[in-house]
């Protein structure tokens, strides 16, 4: 059965809307030994940075009830090698590839999309990572202020005036909605949404933190009620931003979920981790769903929640 | 890597403290090398979702026993606690075989292994690839006490040489196995040595060994989410050493190697002990620290040419 499962997300055309999420898939290389990347909506590479980062110190992980908590912070090679190295294989595997990036500061930030501008041909789209609770320093997340969220959009829509441009929100704000609007208005396309939520967990009996960086971002299954909140919040103020919902989900009723809530794509994360093969299934779950629901197209999930009647 | 489904054949008990299950998984068996790990899905619970990684402990290749493998653990949590239930025709979803395993010497050599615990699993595996070989196997096994000591048996007939040891004197010497270390090396006239255990204890063999300029390969073990290279959490700080000509400092020098693609096996002198991790696998495995030495020098090149880690 042949489903048309394509989205438009403004410019950025997907040849179905499960993607996966930043820092949950590498660039791809591992997994492409089990899934076939160009069967994938797309793929979000890991957030890169100016300069390669050597991330937090171990431990930098550990399973919480439904989820996991991590503080890794953002160890990567850099963007020379992403434009050198991963970039042209990911072409080769015929995958649709965002780029996700990330910095300290908002010059930083710039430096990348500059790089990614003169040497990123045949990115998809950018996604900006302003939301990971890993950075030095926590209390000035860019996505906790809306000043700071302008700062960097602005900055990087400056350098890729054609490429979408997406910022990925911390839904551990007062109001996502206002973070949300502070984006659009300086220049972003559409919206991810979610990033990890501030966590932490203390061993009891040695009476220390669980992850060597004290404080981490909570994903998983656990999650996944804030992502269809959030999505559903700045869905019902901005209808015609599209918006890529991510947040806990595995399943292709995780992402018909999230779509209902107004997402028009998706993006696979911790599920990865259990299996490389996830996008695939989520995949196959939302054709199953469409044609037991009789949906003729996909668009027609966006934001289809019913909150009356 | 693969993601295959195996049935139990068996599961049974090394002691009173330790389970084992054979599983038969002939893609995942055929391909598995000594140090490699699986990645086991623990039920279909979404309450703890991670699958949780297992060293190899045995495959049995021919005979009856034939295209299984057979892993070890003690109960931790829901994910063992989990595993500890299965019987016979049980289906698990197991990835693997993951990781890069032990280098095996090119030559005839004697070959030295320290085992700690339930950490002495990939140890058993190594040793009957080596005696296949033709290469002399001598163990050091040590643990806190008897119940902990992992098949002891097994160990006294795969070793020319063995020497158990525990803190509480329950069974062989008391203390730990690096205060046997020494003089087994002596004994033996050890030529490499092969240690899986707790950080303290791969530290503290690491250092021995760095000393007398001996090679030492380690297999850590650590908290990972994924297994197949992509989570980046279940790294280890390796000494840089291009950075290390380049910068002055020590700080900047490490580089974290993930243990699930990059290892779990490492060069023992190229590992940074001293990171926080140590303590951390202590508390992981319920093991008291056996002195984690503060630095040590590099380790000298490798005497023998090793045969590349099979995938």
């Amino acid at each position: 059965m042949a489903v048309d499962l394509s989205m438009k997300l403004g410019a950025l055309e997907l040849a179905n809307p499960v993607l996966v999420a930043s820092g949950t898939f590498g660039s791809g290389r591992e997994a492409s030994r089990m899934i076939d990347l160009s069967t994938l909506g797309g793929v979000i590479v890991k957030s890169m940075t100016l300069t390669p980062w050597k991330g937090k110190p171990t431990p930098r992980m550990c399973e919480t009830p439904s989820g996991m908590l991590n503080a890794i912070g953002i160890q990567n090679k850099g963007v020379d090698h992403f434009i050198k190295e991963d970039l042209p294989w990911l072409k080769q595997q015929k995958a649709t590839v965002i780029a996700s990036i990330a910095g300290n500061t908002v010059e930083e930030f710039v430096k990348v999309a500059d790089k990614l501008r003169t040497g990123g041909r045949g990115i998809a789209a950018v996604e900006i990572n302003i939301s990971c609770p890993n950075l030095e320093d926590r209390s000035n997340m860019f996505s906790h202020s809306t000043a700071s969220t302008a700062a960097v959009v602005e900055g990087v829509k400056e350098a890729l005036k054609n490429v979408p441009v997406f910022p990925k929100l911390s839904p551990n704000v007062t109001s996502i909605v206002d973070i949300a609007g502070a984006a659009l208005e300086a220049g972003a396309d559409g919206l991810s949404l979610i990033n990890t939520i501030f966590g932490m967990a203390i061993d009891i009996e040695t009476r220390r933190p669980k992850l060597a960086g004290t404080v981490g971002g909570l994903s998983g299954p656990t999650i996944r009620p804030v992502a269809v909140r959030a999505v559903h919040e700045v869905h019902r103020t901005w209808p015609h931003v599209p918006i890529i919902g991510q947040g806990g989900v595995g399943s292709g009723r995780d992402a018909v979920e999230l779509m209902l809530a107004g997402a028009s794509a998706v993006a696979i994360g911790t599920a990865n981790f259990v299996t490389p093969r996830a996008a695939d299934e989520a995949i196959a779950g939302i054709s199953e769903y469409l044609a037991r629901h009789g949906v003729p197209a996909l668009s027609e999930l966006v934001g289809a929640v019913k909150l009356e009647g | 890597m693969l993601i295959s489904k195996g049935e139990v054949l068996s599961h049974k008990k090394y002691g009173e403290h330790y389970h084992s299950l054979t599983i038969v998984a002939p893609d995942i068996g055929a391909k598995a090398r000594p140090g490699q790990f699986v990645n086991i899905k623990c039920g279909e619970d979404r309450s703890h979702i991670l699958r949780r990684p297992f060293s190899v402990y045995r495959v049995h290749k021919r005979g009856g026993w034939a295209s299984t493998l057979e892993i070890v653990f003690d109960i931790r949590g829901p994910g063992t606690s989990f595993l500890s239930q299965l019987r016979g025709h049980s289906i698990v979803d197991l990835m693997g075989p993951l990781g890069r395993g032990f280098s095996l010497p090119r030559r005839r050599a004697h070959c030295l292994l320290v085992g700690g615990g339930i950490g002495a699993a990939p140890l058993f595996f190594l040793a009957d690839e080596l005696r296949n070989e033709g290469h002399r196997v001598d163990v050091i096994l040590g643990a806190r006490s008897m119940r902990h000591l992992l098949n002891p048996i097994e160990v006294r007939r795969l070793a020319s040489v063995y020497r158990i040891t525990t803190e509480d004197a329950s069974m062989g010497d008391r203390g730990r196995v690096t205060d046997v270390l020494e003089e087994t090396i002596e004994r033996c006239r050890a030529e490499i040595i092969y240690s899986c255990g707790p950080h303290p204890m791969l530290a503290a063999v690491s250092a021995m060994c760095a000393e007398r300029g001996l090679p030492v390969q380690v297999a850590v073990e650590e908290l990972m989410a994924c297994g197949y290279g992509v989570c980046m959490t279940c790294v280890v700080p390796l000494r840089d050493r291009a950075d290390r000509n380049a910068k002055k400092d020590a700080e900047e020098a490490i580089h974290y190697a993930r243990s699930c693609t990059e290892g779990p096996v490492f060069n023992g002198g190229d590992v940074i002990w001293d990171d926080n991790m140590g303590e951390f696998a202590v508390d992981q495995l319920e093991l008291s620290p056996a002195g984690v030495p503060t630095r040590h020098g590099p380790l000298p090149e490798q005497p023998h040419e090793h045969a590349p880690p099979g995938n």
